[in-house]
């Protein structure tokens, strides 16, 4: 019998897991501490120097993409749900065509440090850059939050916390508290100390172990099975106990009602809804936009599309393995006992994999702090990416090009930078100390959402239409911000169910979970509206320019 | 390292832009990647729509386990790679060829 984190084991587990996140965390700190010594002016800062190759950024991107979010979170719906957590996983992968044909090589030579710089190549500064820098830190902060009360609610599980017990003096409330500040005191570290050249470092470290980690339980799971994935589909379905539906869609999104036709049809078109958001909202994350700029021209940022594609592609396939991995030799109920929502199938399986593979509970202790660890460096690498995304922001954006008007000297910029990061740190420590028992899992995909309905439009606008002007990208991004955001309030994910975030409270009146369908059209249609309803012409110079710029590198910062 | 080159006449952006050499060469991009996002989101879409509304269809098997849902969502990751892969030879052999000549052009004309 397969009791995860026996009394005999825990002890070991516990030791194992410290240590090994012990180790990455010094070896990170040494590496940040040694990119400060590299990092002397502002292009240092914010693009590492644009000293990265196509591959270290194609990994690094993979460490900011591949979030916990992605590793255990889908790991798990597959586990529990089958086959609709890989919905997730196409809709992840194929966003990165929209990055990778429309945006990343126009950007990287257009633009200098942030999003907003393409935006407002051609516009107004000010009325760009701020609704840029409020969009751009609204989607961080709603996407750290989503992975800072994550991080807490984890640590307490993966250390096999459980409620009544302790642990170096600590109950699991006090745990998951513990983990929050530190996560956030070291995502702050990361990111004032070693700006991009440090976080990039730390992003391929973690997109290192995380593909390494996955690639060994992938092996294992399938070795199991003989190499055949049919059989390992069969036993997962059975053990799941719900039949070869497990291996359909339906089980958990666009999930059919009997006899309830509206709740039916509302929960189908939340589907297609969640399915535009996950792959048009990639290509407009501030945190995924500001890596095309740590690569020295437009060819290297195209090639390190290509290999993030390859890198992402092959992790979300091994989830698969991973997932129906965990259903098959865990089981349905092992996992749900543990943690309903299946955040725990993969360290899981890991410890099946460990007993049956490395011997005894041992090998399951050691298997499962080894894939415990990279979870948490997952998690530590995601946050910096997003913490540096917002800190850029509201440095070369909001301080530098709006309250100052362009008259301040990058070193002073760099400073600010810091200081913001710090602020962005300490604000996502107290709401994720705030949040920290509300599910919140809903704000990866509003963020998602807020990027395509906000930010893409205004990309795509930029780039490739002449007429586009301030007015135009003023309205999209507060049009996509503000209508996502207002749909997902009222909506099931935050009142008026039993699993929202304030489930006592009773609001909703919006009946989809997710405002895609409704705020990306809205986004692209305010671009619009804003553009030919202003009186203000589109600056031809300027476009000439820009587009000049863009399609041939001239002039690459 | 940012080399800050501005052409030296204002409006030489605009002939540039006004080049047969730079029209063929948005054409060369846009014809690419226009289409194509067309596509592979026509693709991703059929493939949502077909999970909600053809259950029955995506659960038929092909073989063994291994059913249509599943089948249909391992073709999107080969078109996605697919894609790329052939986008990165489309841009290697056919745009920046052009672009760098182009981006030649300018810089030199800067520097004069």
């Amino acid at each position: 019998m397969n009791t995860y984190l026996a009394a005999a084991s825990t002890a070991t587990i516990r030791s194992i897991t410290l240590s090994l996140f012990l180790v990455f965390v010094l070896v990170t700190l040494a590496i940040t501490v040694w990119a400060s010594r590299q990092t002397r002016d502002a292009t240092d800062f914010y693009a590492g120097g644009r000293s990265f190759s196509g591959f270290q950024n194609g990994m690094a991107i993979g460490g900011d993409y591949m979030s916990a979010a992605s590793f255990l979170g889908i790991a798990g719906i597959i586990a529990l749900n089958g086959y609709d957590g890989f919905l997730y996983s196409i809709g992840f992968l194929v966003a990165w065509l929209v990055a990778l044909l429309l945006v990343a090589e126009l950007l990287r030579n257009s633009g200098k440090y942030t999003m907003a710089d393409v935006l407002a190549f051609r516009m107004r500064q000010a009325p760009v850059r701020t609704a840029a820098a409020v969009s751009t830190v609204t989607v961080s902060i709603f996407y750290l939050l989503a992975q800072m009360v994550g991080a807490g609610a984890l640590m307490a599980l993966l250390l096999g916390i459980k409620p009544g017990q302790t642990f170096l003096g600590m109950d699991p409330n006090t745990a998951k508290v513990a983990t929050i500040i530190l996560i956030g005191a070291l995502m702050i570290t990361y990111v004032t100390v070693g700006g991009m050249k440090g976080t990039t470092y730390v992003q391929i470290v973690k997109a290192f172990l995380l593909m390494i980690g996955a690639f060994l339980m992938t092996v294992l799971v399938l070795a199991a099975f003989k190499f055949n994935l049919s059989s390992l589909l069969g036993e997962a379905a059975a053990e799941s106990g719900k039949g070869t539906n497990f291996l359909n869609p339906g089980t958990v999104y666009g999930k059919e009602v009997a006899g309830d036709s509206l709740q039916t049809f509302y929960n189908k078109i939340d589907l297609l809804s969640l399915g535009i958001a996950l792959v048009l909202g990639t290509a407009g994350l501030p945190h995924i936009l500001i890596r095309f700029y740590t690569v020295p021209n437009s060819r290297a940022a195209r090639k390190s599309v290509v290999w993030a594609i390859g890198i992402i592609g092959t992790f979300y396939l091994m989830t698969l393995a991973l997932g129906f991995g965990a259903a098959a030799l865990v089981g349905g109920e092992a996992i749900k006992a543990q943690n309903p929502g299946g955040n725990t199938a993969a360290p899981q399986l890991a410890q099946a994999l460990g007993e049956r593979y490395l011997g005894g509970d041992i090998g399951g202790a050691t298997f499962l702090a080894v894939i415990a660890a990279v979870a948490f460096a997952t998690i530590l690498a995601v946050v910096a990416g997003l913490t540096l995304a917002s800190s850029s922001s509201l440095s070369h954006d909001f301080y530098a090009n709006v309250m100052k008007k362009g008259q301040t000297s990058e070193r002073q910029e760099v400073v600010v930078a810091r200081f913001s990061a710090f602020a962005i740190g300490a604000v996502s420590i107290v709401l994720g100390i705030w949040a920290k028992d509300l599910n919140v899992a809903f704000l990866v995909a509003l963020a998602f959402a807020v990027a395509a309905s906000g930010n893409l439009p205004a990309i795509l606008y930029s780039l490739f239409w002449k007429r586009f002007n301030t007015s135009g990208a003023v309205w999209a991004i507060y049009g996509g911000l503000i209508s996502a955001v207002t749909l997902v309030f009222f909506s099931p994910v935050v009142s008026g169910a039993a699993n929202s975030m304030f489930p006592k409270q009773d609001w909703q009146w919006f009946p989809l979970s997710n405002p895609g369908i409704i705020s990306i059209p809205l986004g692209f249609l305010c671009g619009w509206l804003g553009t030919v309803l202003s009186r203000e012409p589109a600056d031809e110079e300027k476009y000439a320019e820009l587009e000049v710029r863009a399609l041939t590198g001239a002039g690459a910062h | 390292m940012s080399t800050e080159t501005s052409p030296s006449r204002t409006g030489s952006y605009t002939e540039v832009q006004q080049s047969p050499e730079f029209s063929a060469l948005r054409r060369a991009l846009r014809g690419f990647v226009f289409p194509m996002t067309v596509a592979f989101f026509s693709w991703y879409a059929l493939y949502v729509v077909l999970s909600a509304y053809a259950r029955d269809f995506m659960a038929t098997k092909v073989v063994g386990n291994i059913n249509i849902a599943l089948v249909f969502g391992l073709l999107q990751f080969a078109s996605t790679f697919l894609i790329a892969w052939w986008y990165e030879r489309y841009a290697t052999r056919r745009l920046e060829p052009e672009a760098n000549r182009l981006r030649a052009k300018i810089e030199n004309g800067a520097a004069q």
